[in-house]
């Protein structure tokens, strides 16, 4: 019979771009010790923690060894997992696994990243093929440009489509979320006016990088009832790392990996029609672009859907499917939190604990990580064990 | 804990240099494990890779391996970390009923590396790195205040080595089979007082894999799967300065759980063999202390004693160990490959008569701060 594994608190550092007050185990404790509060364990009730960040943001070689001081893991089991962009959603699995497993009760999992120690475009850069490929490869940018011109001329969707989506989660960071890094109202115009980085990513579509931590505490069946009346249900997983070479997945309008970790995580959810039974979606959207040409991977919308959904207003805060009501990537990126940070507000949500970025009533919600080579991680949370 | 147990293993042979590619390496034991195992790649449902980026020298190493494990076709993770917390990853993905059957690959080329730059990042940045510390000046640290305060000569030490090397001449797979004395070892060069070149393990490049299955598909799929029967791992603080670098508490609650989880008791009267991390001589007195196979401080006489050879009653390291083949990263899924052997009795002329439960034992960070401890039984 397989366990049943909630999470039961949920912890955040105040984004940043430079974080010149906190060094990196200060940056993680912080974290920590907001989401043991909002548990309201100590560090005596965790039983194991996992962290993620990527080593060459910071460049220190074992970092979980590291981070013993901030993370409270001293006489603890520590694991360390990194894949990546997939970091934070695959700690978040991770932990969801050591849960799972029957080994451990309660479970802290911490993804962090202080990226202004580091030149980000540089250090992701060496991940490609150093033969190959990384001559003449630049950072995550270029790639994700590549795949929307793809879109673009397959299904007719338009660099405006891609600036509602960064309108949307920009306004919802600067309306809602206290912890998000870019907190700034914009319109349509604005994003079509910032400068091109990569045709036809402009700087207001793509992601920051920022300085900050998440923290997410697992809990068993028996603990997180006992800790809290509203634990957020881990109802499906799903990891699809599918290419391999950058020039797999460039020329692709769509994201197959993405198609194929939710079809997991549905099955094992019972999800069926993810528009209607998802009340909130927590995506890892790292350009505006995919915002608008991931829609249908999700399926929520037909192939080719992406234009029609956003123009739509459905997933703007009031919709009837709200996507990124923290503001998302596009406001926040640290990125061995960053797809932490999708099951951490995707899960309050559901715990009816996201105070001015509550989507009402939500019920169910989706979260999702990306990152390597095109590579999706996808996690359904509930408010309840199962669906009806 | 559910029953899960190994059916497939496969190991490179280690070398200084091994032209392979890293993904070439991990093909190769990913193909054997399976061949090991009588399955196809078909069967896998989830992998577990084990990559470091500063080891590695690139970004999301783990990309560097996912075709050639097959990693692309099904969910997968990537562990930084000793090859046990690999295992250990792959053991919870079966043990959470979501998955059947686990892929665990771990490969290092050392040689692309400098380890003494790689790591000295291991240390504090502001404080620590700029005295310019690395893997062997911080062990020769512990070393020295393990000895001085046990009494433990260089002697015993160097006993460890011309063990462990000697071992290793019944081992295809070691990358240094020697037949050395302890004089040979106490006169090789000093590299940090001291540890001497022969107290050290080598720069080898090389890769493990193991598969594991859940009990009902382990036993249909296999004649001799070997059982996982216990698993802990622990931490100790990060500072060398803030540690009392003569004991391993963190490796002493590591076996415990283990021992609880596997029934026993009495570690040297129930524990047949047993495969610990000995990336340096000293290592593996201060590691079987900690694991209870003897009192603190009596390792030496062990050792002495013979017990830890090959017909003594607790063969340590058969295989010749980590100071016969040091793959970064693979070395402690080495140890659960080995042991594997030893429990299927495939071990050839390393074998350990009657061998039937198996301790396998890997380490993380520097002077073990981490560690994670696996006890097998056939």
């Amino acid at each position: 019979m397989k366990r049943l594994v909630g999470i039961v608190g949920v912890g955040q550092t105040h984004h940043k771009s430079r974080n010149a007050d906190c060094n990196g185990q200060e940056l993680i404790s912080i974290a920590v010790k907001r989401a043991l509060e909002d548990a309201e364990l100590t560090i005596a009730d965790i039983d194991a923690i996992v962290i993620g960040n990527m080593d060459h943001f910071e460049s220190i070689n074992c970092a979980d060894m590291w981070s013993v001081d901030g993370s409270g893991s001293y006489m603890k089991p520590i694991m360390k997992v990194t894949t990546g962009g997939t970091t934070g959603s695959a700690i978040g699995h991770a932990g969801f696994y050591h849960v799972a497993s029957g080994l451990f009760d309660t479970v802290l999992v911490i993804g962090w990243e202080q990226n202004s120690e580091s030149d980000t475009t540089a250090a992701i850069s060496t991940c490609f093929d150093p033969i190959t490929e990384r001559e003449y490869s630049a950072g995550a940018i270029g790639p994700l440009a590549a795949q929307y011109i793809a879109y673009m001329s397959k299904y007719g969707a338009t660099e405006e489509d891609a600036a509602l989506v960064s309108v949307r989660d920009h306004n919802n960071a600067a309306l809602y979320n206290p912890y998000a890094h870019l907190r700034q109202i914009i319109n349509v115009e604005d994003v079509m006016k910032s400068p091109y980085i990569s045709y036809p990513i402009k700087l207001l579509d793509m992601c920051p990088r920022t300085d900050g931590a998440c923290a997410v505490i697992f809990a068993s069946e028996k603990k997180a009832k006992r800790i809290t009346k509203t634990p957020a249900w881990i109802i499906g997983v799903g990891d699809c790392h599918i290419l391999v070479h950058l020039a797999d997945g460039i020329g692709l309008p769509n994201l197959p990996s993405l198609e194929n970790a939710a079809r997991q995580a549905y099955r094992m959810a019972g999800i069926n029609d993810p528009f209607n039974q998802i009340d909130v979606a927590e995506l890892y959207i790292p350009a505006s672009t995919a915002g608008v040409s991931w829609m249908e991977a999700l399926g929520l919308c037909e192939e080719g859907g992406g234009p029609r959904l956003i123009r739509s207003g459905i997933t703007n805060m009031g919709g009837k499917l709200p996507i990124n009501p923290s503001g998302g990537v596009l406001a926040t990126n640290p990125i061995g939190a960053t797809g932490l940070l999708r099951i951490g507000e995707a899960a309050l949500q559901v715990m009816g604990k996201a105070e001015k970025k509550q989507v009402e009533g939500a019920k169910v919600a989706l979260a999702t990580g990306f990152g390597g080579c095109f590579w999706s991680d996808v996690t359904v949370l509930s408010s309840s064990p199962s669906l009806e | 804990m559910d029953r899960v147990g190994i059916i497939g293993i496969a190991q490179t042979k280690y070398a200084r240099y091994n032209p392979a590619s890293h993904a070439e390496l991990a093909y190769e034991v990913t193909v054997r494990a399976l061949e090991d195992a009588g399955l196809t790649i078909e069967d896998i449902d989830n992998t577990v890779t084990v990559c470091n980026d500063f080891w590695d020298g690139r970004t999301i190493s783990c990309m560097t391996i996912t075709e050639a494990t097959g990693s692309h076709r099904v969910p997968t993770t990537n562990v930084e970390g000793d090859g046990t917390y690999g295992a250990l990853m792959g053991l919870m993905h079966l043990l959470s009923g979501i998955h059947e059957i686990a892929l665990v690959v771990a490969q290092s080329k050392v040689s692309e590396g400098i380890p003494s730059v790689i790591t000295n990042a291991m240390f504090d940045p502001v404080y620590e790195r700029v005295l310019g510390l690395d893997a062997i000046n911080s062990a020769a640290l512990q070393m020295r205040s393990y000895m001085s305060k046990y009494g433990i000569s260089e002697e015993q030490c160097a006993r460890v080595s011309v063990k462990n090397h000697k071992n290793a001449k019944a081992n295809p797979y070691a990358h240094l089979p020697m037949d050395i004395t302890v004089d040979d070892v106490l006169k090789s060069r000093v590299l940090a007082d001291p540890i001497k070149l022969l107290d050290t393990s080598p720069i080898s490049d090389g890769a493990c894999a193991i598969i594991m299955a859940r009990e009902r598909t382990a036993k249909k799929r296999h004649a001799r799967p070997i059982w996982i029967r216990g698993v802990g791992h622990c931490t100790d603080l990060y500072h060398l300065g803030d540690r009392d670098l003569t004991e391993a508490p963190a490796l002493a609650l590591a076996a415990k759980k283990a021992y609880k989880m596997a029934g026993i008791h009495n570690p040297l009267k129930q524990i047949d063999v047993a495969e610990v991390y000995d990336a340096f001589s000293y290592m593996e007195l201060m590691w079987i202390e900690s694991l209870g196979f003897c009192e603190p401080g009596h390792a030496g006489e062990i050792v002495d004693s013979g017990m830890t050879e090959m017909n003594g009653a607790l063969p340590v390291n058969p295989s010749g160990g980590v100071l016969a083949a040091h793959a970064v990263q693979v070395a402690g899924l080495a140890r659960i490959a080995e042991v594997v052997l030893q429990l299927r009795g495939e071990a050839a002329s390393r074998q350990v008569e009657g061998a039937r439960v198996g301790l396998a034992h890997g380490i993380e960070g520097a002077c073990g701060q981490g560690h994670c401890v696996f006890i097998l039984e056939k």
